[in-house]
């Protein structure tokens, strides 16, 4: 995986994780690998991988099992929460995007719903 | 939290030239710190110390509580910036040095370091590459079971291709209850081992924290902050 340096390598992970939960690569109850797999895998400090793991747990995302490791939620609306969240970013960063191309809000709407009518011929 | 090292107001100078000033730095248990600076900014003068071979001028460090000295080289492993293996010396006989030298080397680590590393045991030093001298000596270094690792520009002067897997060896075999000290310019490549960085500018430590908190404060790479502090 590659990591921008700039972003701390910590919140990466946890976006990387995340991604793998909403393209359910990872499912509920699943057990994700150890923190010393993941950063041999990711090839970053085990420190660091260790604190996205604390991070996902306080956001109820995961849980620990005493000498088991580390568990996703069986919790449903996790993942609904996640999409959203994720939906909500990616709507964001569009938004911005769009306006600085200069386009207003009905033209946003206008060109969206255009989009999305020329894709259902498609499909 | 248990510090295995530690400096306070350390400082060094020959004769009237100022190498180390008023250093203090503490490295805790478990921890990997990045000594940055370019060349001639004191870090081997720190590192000598800490290996006892120099002394400081004033000041005070600790290693897992001792001063410097044959108690402590028994708990540091050092690697070096330079060769430090006999030219008639096979891999084996490297390996076979320092498993009599060190009470705490491990040669079934050490085997399988050769193996990662596709080092071959019956090759002469003097054939090796030098990609492979480097790939040997952090195998030797790596195979003792220290509380400290002290590693003096460990990819120096390699090409990526063993740097990678000079990277993936050490983050493999760095284990929570030893630390280690890098050394390097080489900041980019190592930037994701670190857990803490201390830059060394002129002999004196002006800059120094978790590189997750430096990158969220300063939104750079510990990179872009090291160009920017010796610009």
């Amino acid at each position: 995986m590659d990591f921008d340096n700039n972003i701390p390598i910590y919140v990466q992970i946890i976006d990387y994780i995340k991604g793998n939960l909403v393209k359910e690569e990872i499912n509920a109850g699943e057990k994700l690998m150890s923190v010393r797999e993941m950063s041999e895998k990711l090839k970053v400090n085990p420190n660091t991988v260790q604190r996205a793991y604390q991070e996902l747990e306080r956001e109820e995302i995961t849980f620990t099992k005493r000498g088991k490791g580390t568990f996703v939620t069986e919790d449903n609306n996790m993942l609904i929460r996640l999409k959203r969240e994720l939906s909500k970013e990616i709507i964001n960063s569009f938004i911005s995007n769009m306006k600085e191309l200069g386009f207003n809000k009905e033209e946003i709407v206008s060109i969206i719903s255009e989009e999305l009518k020329g894709r259902d011929h498609d499909e | 939290m248990s510090k295995i090292v530690e400096m306070k107001g350390l400082s060094k100078s020959y004769m009237n030239k100022i190498a180390l000033k008023d250093v203090n730095l503490n490295i805790e248990k478990g921890k990997i710190l990045g000594l940055l600076g370019p060349n001639g900014s004191g870090k081997t003068t720190m590192i000598k110390i800490l290996m006892g071979i120099l002394t400081q001028s004033s000041g005070e460090v600790y290693i897992d509580g001792k001063k410097p000295g044959t108690g402590t080289k028994a708990i540091v492993s050092y690697l070096p910036d330079r060769n430090f293996l006999y030219k008639w010396m096979k891999v084996k006989d490297a390996i076979n040095f320092f498993n009599d030298f060190y009470e705490d080397f491990d040669m079934m680590r050490a085997k399988e370091l050769l193996k990662f590393m596709e080092l071959e045991e019956n090759i002469k030093v003097s054939k090796l590459s030098k990609g492979m001298i480097e790939k040997l000596h952090l195998t030797l270094v790596l195979s003792r079971r220290a509380k400290l690792y002290i590693l003096d520009e460990p990819i120096a002067g390699v090409d990526p291709v063993a740097r990678e897997k000079i990277l993936d060896a050490i983050i493999n075999n760095y284990n929570e209850d030893s630390s280690m000290i890098i050394t390097t310019h080489l900041v980019k490549d190592l930037e994701r081992v670190f857990n803490e960085v201390a830059f060394l500018k002129y002999g004196e430590i002006v800059l120094t924290g978790d590189v997750e908190e430096l990158r969220v404060e300063r939104a750079m790479s510990v990179d872009e902050i090291y160009r920017e502090v010796f610009k």
